[in-house]
């Protein structure tokens, strides 16, 4: 089957000389949900920006479903909605109207960009507001907006560039589910994101991008599994001065209560359990420091540092 | 793709565009010109006397419209433009499998449609001021047409140079108007000095201004087949080179 998308020997080196990417390969199969995860500067927006042609490449190729988006660009470009981590569209004009405009730019015929409009509207809870002005949306409202607007051609591949960026938790969660759906239907998603936790529960696989570099590239799953120290934070019952000794676990103390303990995968968490039991520190919680796919990231940007 | 309908989306847009903010782009044009007519034309025109052979307040009407018709293309065209760029909206375009001369003529058909639109409304306002009767229809229409698109692909090769809203503003003000000014709008080059005529010469504004007279009165002070031959030659110049910088991304893409 033709991938979603495909990317050779990538680079981008701006006017200033910058060297933003450094020949990057990646590859997103149809029917993926991929998180395209970096700290800033690393190159995600400049890939997605080459991607939908917003950015001129140095050298490289990409294609979209088979195209070249440079020898094919009307085919690749049909195929590709983008949800821009700025909000991008005219803010004096009406919401419905951004939306049917942009259909219009796809070659859609006004009655049927009327249509797919307010359905775009309706699904994404815009309806209401279709008449006025897109200055007057709140912030989450823009992001639907940006979300409806991409997806009034019906792409076959959907990006979004932090499309979380700055919008409250309930709403979050209402896009994580409508994200889900889009994808459960059909369309690829790539999605760069700073909350890993977004990335983790969303995606089934990942690509970390560093200093214009692919660092790690695969299932979620599998890059977990290559995860070998967690971290977690245990509250004591006890009262600490120091940091217990726990064999090779390395232990630091927090506060009084709190302790940090990086352990081994291979090692067991209840031989851990009987040391504390051991010196007569009870525990009475435990948590990770951070997610696992954050521990996972936090590493690999350290290590390609 | 359908370019047609994506040629028509940009181009109502535009026109709503400048439609819904009428009192800054279609009465100012209509005010301006009025005190034109009221100053010069009955206070000042009839001590001039006649000019070209005609009088005065029918001299100066075709130049006024034809200064409105520029002003209002180049500006609603570097105006627009730049805004996308600004506001980022642009990239709704650069996104989509529309091809770069489907926004470009997009954006000069805006331009074009807001030079005509205050070009009519100048001329009707220009009826209470002087009588009309327009000697060749084609020609007027004609060069109109051309003036309005050349000076609507100005404006939009400003707006990809431009990188702030000062950008904008410099070349409608110490380039265009005074282009305009000495553009014979006011008076015949006949009356002047051998070497400001040959200066004037070089004038394009004045070829599209006389042309244009020569439309509506049947008066010129240059050759009209010239003169329109050299509109229509600055106009393909103008959309190739607009359309060269586009394909190149300059101003637009990094």
């Amino acid at each position: 089957m033709t991938r979603a998308l495909s990317i050779r020997n990538l680079q981008k080196v701006y006017g200033n000389g910058f060297q933003a990417l450094k020949g990057i390969d990646l590859d997103v199969e149809q029917g993926d949900f991929m998180a395209l995860l970096g700290p800033n500067g690393a190159g995600k927006s400049t890939t997605i920006g080459i991607v939908n042609s917003l950015i001129g490449k140095s050298a490289g190729r990409v294609e979209v479903f088979g195209m070249d988006i440079e020898r094919q660009p009307v085919q690749a470009k049909s195929c590709i909605g983008l949800v821009p981590q700025e909000f991008n569209f005219n803010i004096f004009e009406p919401v419905e109207e951004i939306i049917i405009n942009q259909a219009g730019y796809y070659g859609i015929p006004r009655r049927e960009a009327c249509e797919r409009a307010g359905i775009a509207l309706k699904r994404l809870g815009l309806w209401e507001k279709r008449r006025g002005s897109a200055r007057e949306l709140s912030g989450g409202m823009k992001r639907r907006l940006m979300i409806a607007r991409a997806l009034v051609h019906q792409p076959k591949l959907l990006i979004l560039d932090e499309p979380t960026a700055g919008v409250d938790i309930e709403i979050r969660r209402s896009m994580w589910a409508f994200l889900t759906e889009l994808n459960n239907s059909g369309t690829t998603l790539i999605l760069t994101t700073h909350y890993l936790e977004e990335a983790e529960s969303l995606c089934n696989r990942v690509a970390i991008i560093n200093n214009g570099e692919i660092v790690e590239h695969g299932k979620v799953s599998e890059l977990i599994g290559k995860l070998d120290v967690e971290t977690f934070i245990l509250n004591i019952r006890e009262q600490l001065d120091e940091a217990p000794i726990l064999g090779d676990c390395r232990v630091s103390l927090v506060d009084s209560h709190t302790i940090e303990v990086e352990i081994s995968r291979q090692r067991s968490i209840n031989a851990l359990f009987g040391q504390l039991t051991a010196q007569g520190i009870h525990v009475l919680s435990m948590r990770n420091k951070v997610n696992r796919l954050e521990e996972l990231f936090l590493r690999l940007v350290k290590d390609s540092k | 793709m359908n370019n047609r309908i994506a040629l028509t989306t940009i181009v109502i847009r535009e026109v709503l565009r400048f439609s819904r903010i009428w009192l800054q782009t279609l009465l100012p044009p209509v005010v301006v010109t009025s005190l034109y007519f009221i100053i010069f034309g009955s206070l000042i025109g009839p001590r001039i006397g006649q000019m070209g052979g005609i009088g005065y307040n029918e001299f100066i009407m075709p130049g006024l419209v034809m200064m409105a018709v520029i002003t209002n293309s180049y500006s609603n065209v570097v105006s627009s433009f730049y805004s996308s760029k600004f506001h980022r909206n642009i990239e709704e375009m650069l996104v989509s499998p529309m091809p770069n001369y489907i926004i470009l003529l997009g954006y000069t058909l805006g331009g074009v449609a807001r030079g005509l639109m205050v070009g009519v409304l100048v001329t009707l306002t220009a009826l209470f001021f002087a009588d009309l009767k327009i000697e060749h229809p084609w020609i007027t229409v004609t060069i109109v047409i051309l003036t309005a698109m050349l000076f609507s692909l100005g404006g939009f090769i400003n707006a990809l140079f431009a990188k702030s809203f000062d950008d904008i503003s410099i070349v409608p003000t110490f380039v265009l108007t005074p282009l305009t000014y000495l553009g014979g709008v006011f008076y015949s080059i006949d009356m002047l000095s051998p070497l400001w005529y040959k200066l004037s010469l070089a004038n394009p504004v004045l070829y599209m201004v006389n042309a244009f007279r020569y439309g509506i009165l049947g008066v010129s002070d240059i050759d009209i087949t010239a003169a329109i031959a050299l509109i229509g030659v600055m106009v393909l110049a103008a959309f190739g080179g607009a359309l060269l910088l586009l394909d190149r991304g300059v101003g637009i893409r990094s």
